[in-house]
Parts: structure tokens; sequence; C-alpha cells
């Protein structure tokens, strides 16, 4: 076998085992934060096999959102657990029952979908865009011509939805101080400063 | 024999390839650590300059061997281990500091051609790394068991997120201009003079691009974690923020890994809005010195910039920080990316 194809094959397994060790232990890690690094892992290397594939917009923006965003998120989320690890195993006989239930039930369909799928007869690997152009650029002529308006309706509703979470946090808290900063630059000695001739012997009232 | 040699030094063959890639990282890796010695004794000798001290002049002619003496002092200290620590995270935690910040410099050229992978997403790769530069810091403030420790990570990673998104927003502005992620033909997109840098260029659009430049001085302060934006480390309250419970070695890995960064902002802003290797002016005599000194010269001065910074700027408060992150910096560069988005279609390509 020549080298060339021998090295993506190794990279490929590579990967793949390590995601799906990363993803196994995510399950398995008794320290919560622990499970979040085994995630953070597994996105990695989903990010690599996307590399792989040539698509490798959508794996650095994989890092760049999951990773760098999403993960670090549960991280701070996890880490401000107070976690007791023996109320954590007692657990383990009461939920085993359900947990094993959805378990198989995602196991027998996976089986049938995976009997059961073909690809159509004429089905050939296609390849949308023209060759040469890179990852980005294709992205950008679909993304701002044929969907614009997808697009468009997908970013409406990011943010309405960032909206949404900003109104169920705010709320503004009576008898907070707040810095404003543009009255703290006006502010002139006139403003906060008054000079009293205070006659010897009488003090201020 | 010399066909041996050839067949070892061939890009073309696997083993080759393999070869002088590493030879090129290792030498990347060499000088980058030897200039970086030298930078942070200038850091230090500018900082003493601005408060009238001599600074560090003992080690060496000038003190010219601080850094290696202070380099061996952290080896040789004993590695204190507080108990309660999660071993594998605490000592995980600066070694991926130190390697998030060497990987980054796999995408910088430092002279035409000179660049070990000239990625096509050069600057999305950046801002991946980047982005995971955040891991160091919070597992070491959280493995380190310690309040002090926990609570300069919470307030370094906020800082580092907040800081990220305007970042990336002021290089969307230079993208949008050169019309590449190729940090390369970014660079190439500014040959000539100094009159057509980015952030100089003789064009109405420098109105835009020369506060870009500024805001992305500041951001780039604010997410390596530099004074006035050193709240992380606020020895005054947090002790040293996520390192404290660090010492000897782990230490040192924490802090070549920030003044990595450090250096590598500074390459960034040379890079997008300096010109990168190009000579402010394109004739002789200033084209004959070589471009990756000029490459060299530039990143000193804006590393100069960031010690003068540090030297006299007081440190902000932390409200301010996040005012100044999200409440001045984020919508001006939001107009920022339309008005050049704008400009790109209308007057330069006429749309």
């Amino acid at each position: 076998m020549e080298i060339g194809t021998v090295l993506p094959a190794i990279a490929f397994y590579l990967f793949a085992s390590t995601a799906c060790i990363c993803a196994l232990m995510v399950v398995i890690a008794r320290n919560p934060v622990r499970s979040v690094l085994f995630l953070i892992m597994t996105f990695f290397s989903a990010a690599a096999l996307f590399v792989m594939l040539g698509a490798e917009f959508l794996a650095l923006l994989l890092v760049i959102v999951y990773v760098g965003a999403v993960a670090v998120l549960f991280l701070f989320v996890v880490m401000m657990l107070d976690v007791d690890f023996v109320e954590l195993k007692q657990g383990f006989a009461q939920y085993l029952p359900l947990g094993g239930l959805l378990a198989f039930v995602l196991t027998v369909e996976l089986i049938v979908l995976g009997t059961t799928f073909r690809l159509p007869e004429n089905f050939s690997a296609q390849v949308p865009i023209e060759q040469g152009v890179s990852n980005i650029e294709a992205f950008g002529l679909v993304l701002y011509t044929d969907f614009a308006f997808f697009f468009e309706a997908a970013g409406l509703i990011l943010l309405v939805a960032m909206i949404g979470a900003i109104m169920l946090t705010l709320n503004k808290k009576k008898g907070v101080k707040r810095q404003n900063v543009s009255d703290q630059v006006a502010r002139t000695p006139k403003d906060g400063l008054e000079l009293i001739d205070v006659k010897p012997g009488e003090g201020l009232s | 024999m010399a066909e041996f040699f050839t067949m070892l030094f061939d890009t073309n063959t696997p083993l080759g390839w393999f070869i002088v890639k590493t030879l090129i990282i290792l030498a990347y890796v060499a000088v980058l650590l030897i200039s970086l010695a030298f930078l942070l004794l200038a850091d230090r000798k500018i900082w003493a300059a601005v408060q009238m001290r001599k600074g560090p002049n003992v080690v060496g002619a000038f003190g010219l061997l601080q850094s290696f003496a202070d380099f061996l002092k952290f080896v040789f200290k004993e590695a204190v281990i507080p108990a309660g620590v999660d071993k594998p995270i605490y000592a995980l935690a600066p070694v991926l500091t130190l390697l998030m910040a060497f990987i980054t410099w796999a995408v910088i050229p430092v002279a035409p051609g000179w660049v070990i992978t000239d990625l096509n997403l050069g600057v999305l790769y950046i801002l991946a790394i980047s982005s995971l530069g955040v891991y160091g810091v919070i597992l070491g403030g959280w493995a380190s068991n310690s309040k002090y420790a926990f609570l300069g990570a919470m307030r370094s990673t906020a800082q580092m997120i907040s800081y990220e998104v305007t970042i990336g927003l002021v290089l969307i502005t230079v993208l949008l201009l050169s019309g590449s992620l190729n940090l390369t033909v970014i660079v190439e997109a500014q040959t000539g003079g100094f009159w057509h840098w980015n952030g100089f260029a003789l064009s109405p659009i420098t109105l835009i691009m020369f506060p870009m430049m500024i805001v992305f001085f500041i951001s780039a302060l604010a997410e390596t974690n530099r004074p006035p934006f050193d709240l992380p480390e606020a020895e005054s309250e947090l002790v040293a923020g996520y390192q404290v419970e660090y010492s000897s070695t782990f230490y040192l890995l924490f802090m070549i890994g920030e003044y990595l960064n450090i250096v590598m902002m500074c390459a960034l802003i040379t890079l997008l809005f300096l010109g990168g290797w190009h000579a402010p002016f394109d004739f002789a005599p200033f084209t004959w010195l070589p471009p990756v000194l000029w490459f060299a010269i530039k990143v000193c001065c804006v590393f100069f910039m960031f010690s003068m910074v540090k030297a006299i700027v007081p440190r902000y408060r932390y409200d301010q920080l996040m005012r100044l992150g999200w409440k001045i910096f984020l919508p001006m560069t939001l107009i920022a990316v339309a008005l050049v988005g704008a400009w790109v279609t209308f007057v330069i390509n006429g749309a």
C-alpha cells in the first residue's frame, strides 16, 4: 500500500477511536469536571475528523464555538457544583433501569436504521461546489445568495433568543449605586465643592 | 552519501518533509524562546526606567543574562504541590497554556515564505487556538483547590471571552479589506511603504482602520491579562490569581506561555496593521534590511508599547473593564465592520 493512503487511514482511526473513547469517558468519569474535559476532547477529535474530510472551516468553527465558548460555560457551571461523590454513587441503582431502557431503545433504533438504510442506486458522492474554491468562499457563495433569507431568519431567531435571555436575567435592583461615566467626567470642582467662609468661634450648623 | 542527505531533506518524500518541518519548528521554538528571554528583560528595564530605577543589572553586562538566571532558579526550585489539588489537571494546565501559546505561531509568517504552515484559514486558526488558551487558566484555577486561584481564573476567563469578541470583529475588518484569511495574503495586500499599511493607509478607510488598530491593541492587552487589565493577577486582592498555587517549573511554564501570547499579539498587530515584513519606505536604504528584521523591529516596537502601558496606566476596576469591552468596543467594532463592508462593496469593488 502507498504511504499516502495509509497515513490518512491511521489518522482517521486515531481520531475516531479517541472520539469514541472520550465520549464513553464523559459518561463514566466520576468527576463532572473531568467529564466536561473529556467532552472537550470529543469535540476536538470531531474537529480533526472534519479537517480530514476537507471541511477546515467547519472544523475551526466547531473548535471556536463549542470548545472555546460552549464548553467553557459548561465548565463554569460544573465547577460551581458542590459534588458529593458518595451521593453520586448512591443514585446509580435508582437510575439504572431508566438509563438502561433508554440505551436499549437507542441501540435498537441504531441497529434498525443501519440494517434498513440503503443509498439510492444512482447515488454518487456529490461535490456541490467547483474545486479550487476555498471552504469559506464556498460557504459565502451559497449562504449570502441562495440561502440569504434562511440565513437572515436564523440570525433573527438568535437575536430574539438573545433578547429573551437578557430579559430573563436583567433585574434592576434598587439601592445599587451605578457608575455613570459621562457624569463623572463632566464633573467639575464647581459641582462637587463648596467653599464656605467659616467665622471664628461659630462653626457650621 | 550526498544523495542520502539530499533525500533526507527532500520535501517531496514523507520522511524528508517530516525532517525539514521538524527542523523548521525547532528553529522557530529556539528563536522564540531566546528572543523571549531578552524581551522579558526589556520589559523589566522599560518598566524600571519609567519609575527611574535601574532594573535588573547584576547578572551579565547590563543584566543581559537575568532571564536565564531566573530560568535556572525556577527550574531548580522545589515544585510544591498543595494538598487537595486534582493532580493530573493541575499539571496539565501550565503545559496546556504553553502548548497553545506555541502552536499559534504555526501560521505566523515572519518573512516572505518563512512560515511553518501557510494555512488558508490562518486567522480563523488563531482565533480557535486563542479560544483554547482559556483552558490553561480555568483549569489551573480550579485544580489548585484554592479560593484565590479560582476567583482569579473566573475573572480571567470572563475577561478573555469578552475581549475575544472584539478581537474577532476587528479581525473581520482586516479580512474584508484584504479579502483573505491567509496571513501571508493579508501582508502581501499591504505591500509598499507605510502609506499602504492597513493602520496608516492613504485612504479614507484609515479613519476606521486606525481606531481599529488601537482597539485591537487594547483588546490584546486584556486578552493577555496585561496591565492595566491584569485583574486576574491583581496582587493586592488575589495574590497572583490562578497562578497562586503554582511554583517552580509549573509557574515557569505559565509565565513563558503568557509572554509568548503577548509576543504573538505583537506579531499579529504587526501583520494585520503594520505591513508585516515590509519596510516603512519602499526604497533604499530601507529595503537593504532583510524582511525578517523589519518584522522583528516592528514586533519590538509594539512590545515597547505593551511595556509602556504596563508602566504608566493604573489598573482598571472590574466593572470598568467589562463596560469597556461590551458597551464601547463591541458596538464600535460592529459599526466598523458594517462600514468597512460597505466600503469594500461600494468603493473598492464599485458595485
